[in-house]
């Protein structure tokens, strides 16, 4: 027993030092700076950047390994770590336990980290290279000024649909309230996201701070509720080419690889206006080495570098002259990169103040339980188990005592 | 009524069984688009990338060093905790034993958060900043523990207790009548504890999530791939460890049963 033991074990740790080696075997692709930037000694410095999941080029099929390829130009090894939303990144620096040198949160969340103070303000002496970034990103609403925040990605939110089913072509966000196509339709599930797309049909502010404005949103969300087949995330991307939907919003971005992949399955940016998003690299106030984040920044600026990235990504690049290096396929899509008339009315998220943030809670909640009605229910379900409960406690009390006398 | 049983045991072992045998099939499958629902081919194109994916391989790698690492030292605290507990008067125990039966009834988000309060007040009180490896791993240590503990006790208690002092009548020394007498006769306990000790600590999330600082593990990692959808190279992976877990359980089966069968032998003949 023990021998199987020490078997299982070494065999274990034999796997252990076997899969890093075997990993550095693989070719490096095309890419190949040496002659650029000679080979730079070891610092001894870790930078922690805390990026998206699945959100940077890692030396996969060919593709540039971007963080290797910076230790080995300046010497700084690159300790990447990854998050799925804006709020666990935000609860990780909140927490404390974590110093982060590079993070990459989303518009909004850059708006709320500058709101307290979270965020560095960065050298720009350090980051020639933002002079690559385009004038229709720099000077942001969610950051006035571009002082703490360097363009990662951008994006639209679209509409899938299904021509199989959905034989009209169509322009309007009112398609999602179209009751032909009723249980066929999906939403996001995140109040923001599912919000904007009322926002827009009512034609009010994404950042609005009028509650009667919001509770109309609200109004027009549980009209659509039955209608609506399932509230979801990334699952929208699976119910789509499945067929088992046939409308659903999504983030440009990834919508790419369903059109290009499928033959029934198109993507159009509504008339009204849409949601558009950035996800920009920032350096929290409490950074270990901001000079080396500063430069890990600029390293990501260089059109070269963000090209690449990029064509692996496949998220479009807030740089013109990176897309040179990013194949024409992706740099023609007019889902990436819509007309600029397009462009013009969209919106991006900023931080909610407080009062707004609340009551965009509660109402997302009566949108998704149903209203107070249901609440109602569920309330009286609650306090009939605690009726019982009491009446049963009381009975057994009481036949405790007649037993007794 | 046989058939009937025969089904039943069917349709159980397809309920267990279909998930992973779902995620090994779309391992195979040839697609651009990561599909999840849609078959469109066989290749090995995943697998492939997933040896070229050095940060899937990293988050494998902390996983299961803090695995071996945890799940090791939980075993020898918890063993001779055992050892301890069994000694103790009738009152003594019972105390002891709610005490650390309390982490395994205690919802895991409690324990991750009041690890994460802890540990950060400790780093920043020794002026470090990150937490990370080392407190994950004190972190499993910390949960694997009660486990080991409940299933080294009972084979404590079946042991005869005057064992060990007999092999000190005849003369052992404490210390080696404990790794000659007593550890032999528990170590099917200790394995077991062991074995759950690392399982636990392999596929823990809540706690991790909470304590895991700058250092990622794989099961954070796969979580955090669902903003994009989930890539089939998580399929691979999990294919991989399933076949090496079911290689190891096979090994291991064939191992006792032949051993079983000698012993068995041996009886006959004597």
């Amino acid at each position: 027993m023990r021998r199987i033991l020490i078997l299982a074990l070494s065999a274990v740790l034999l796997l252990m030092a076997a899969v890093p080696a075997f990993a550095e075997e693989t070719e490096a692709g095309d890419w190949d700076f040496s002659a650029e930037y000679p080979d730079a000694e070891p610092t001894g410095v870790t930078l922690n950047v805390y990026n998206w999941g699945e959100y940077i080029s890692n030396g996969t099929e060919g593709s540039l390994d971007v963080n290797r390829e910076f230790t080995r130009r300046t010497g700084i090894e690159v300790n990447y770590t990854t998050f799925d939303t804006n709020e666990s990144l935000y609860s990780k620096l909140a927490g404390g336990g974590a110093s982060y040198d590079v993070i990459i949160p989303s518009d909004y969340m850059i708006s709320k980290m500058l709101q307290e103070d979270m965020l560095a303000e960065l050298d720009f002496a350090n980051i020639p290279n933002f002079q690559y970034i385009d004038e229709k990103f720099r000077d942001p609403n969610y950051d006035p000024g571009s002082r703490h925040s360097v363009p990662y990605t951008w994006g639209t939110v679209g509409v899938f649909y299904n021509t199989d089913y959905i034989t009209e072509t169509p322009t309007s966000w009112s398609i999602l309230w179209d009751e032909r196509y009723s249980g066929k339709i999906l939403m996001f599930d995140n109040p923001r996201d599912a919000f904007a797309i009322a926002q827009f049909r009512l034609g009010f502010s994404l950042n609005t701070e009028d509650a009667g404005e919001w509770e109309q949103a609200a109004m027009l969300l549980k009209e659509q509720k039955p209608l609506v087949q399932g509230y979801y995330m990334d699952q929208i991307f699976d119910k789509m080419e499945s067929g088992e939907a046939w409308l659903g919003p999504y983030y440009s971005g990834d919508a790419r690889t369903l059109v290009e992949e499928t033959d029934n399955i198109e993507f159009f940016v509504p008339e009204e206006g849409t949601n558009f998003f950035v996800d920009a690299m920032c350096v929290p106030k409490n950074a270990e080495h901001k000079t080396e984040a500063e430069l890990y920044i600029n390293y990501m600026c260089d059109p070269e570098i963000a090209g690449a990235n990029m064509d692996f990504v496949g998220y479009a690049t807030p740089e013109t002259a990176a897309k040179a290096y990013i194949s024409e396929e992706l740099t023609e899509s007019k889902i990436f990169y819509p007309d600029d008339e397009l462009l013009e009315k969209t919106e991006i998220f900023v931080n909610l103040p407080t009062e707004t943030a609340e009551l965009l809670d509660t109402l997302w909640a009566e949108v998704k339980m149903g209203g107070p009605g249901e609440s109602a229910v569920l309330v009286a379900i609650i306090l009939g188990f605690l009726a019982l409960y009491i009446a049963v406690i009381v009975w057994k009390k009481r036949k405790a005592k007649l037993e007794s006398m | 009524m046989k058939i009937l049983s025969k089904i039943y045991t069917t349709l159980l072992f397809l309920f267990l069984y279909a998930p992973i045998l779902v995620l090994i099939v779309f391992s195979f499958n040839d697609t651009q688009t990561s599909s999840r629902t849609q078959f469109s081919g066989f290749t090995l194109r995943w697998y492939e990338r997933l040896f070229e994916d050095r940060y899937i391989l990293e988050a494998l790698f902390n996983t299961l060093l803090i695995a071996v690492v945890s799940a090791l030292c939980a075993t020898v605290l918890g063993t001779l905790a055992a050892v301890g507990i069994n000694r103790l008067k009738k009152l003594p125990r019972r105390v002891m034993m709610n005490i650390t039966n309390f982490p395994m009834v205690n919802p895991e988000i409690v324990t991750g958060v009041s690890m994460m309060l802890l540990f950060v007040a400790a780093t920043s009180m020794f002026g470090g900043k990150n937490l990370g490896m080392w407190t994950l791993i004190i972190a499993h240590i910390t949960f694997c523990l009660p486990y080991v503990i409940l299933s080294v006790l009972p084979k404590l208690r079946q042991m005869n207790p005057n064992l060990y002092e007999a092999a000190q009548d005849l003369g052992c020394p404490p210390v080696r009548a404990f790794f000659k007498v007593v550890l032999p006769e528990i170590m099917p306990g200790v394995i077991t504890g062991m074995i759950m000790a690392f399982t636990l600590s392999i596929d823990d999330f809540v706690i991790s999530y909470f304590t895991s600082g700058t250092t990622q593990t794989l099961p954070i990692y796969i979580y955090t791939m669902t903003r994009r959808r989930i890539s089939p190279e998580i399929n691979a992976l999990s294919t991989v460890l399933f076949v090496c877990i079911m290689a190891l359980l096979i090994v291991i089966n064939v191992r006792q049963s032949k051993a079983e069968k000698e012993q068995n032998e041996k009886g006959g003949t004597e």
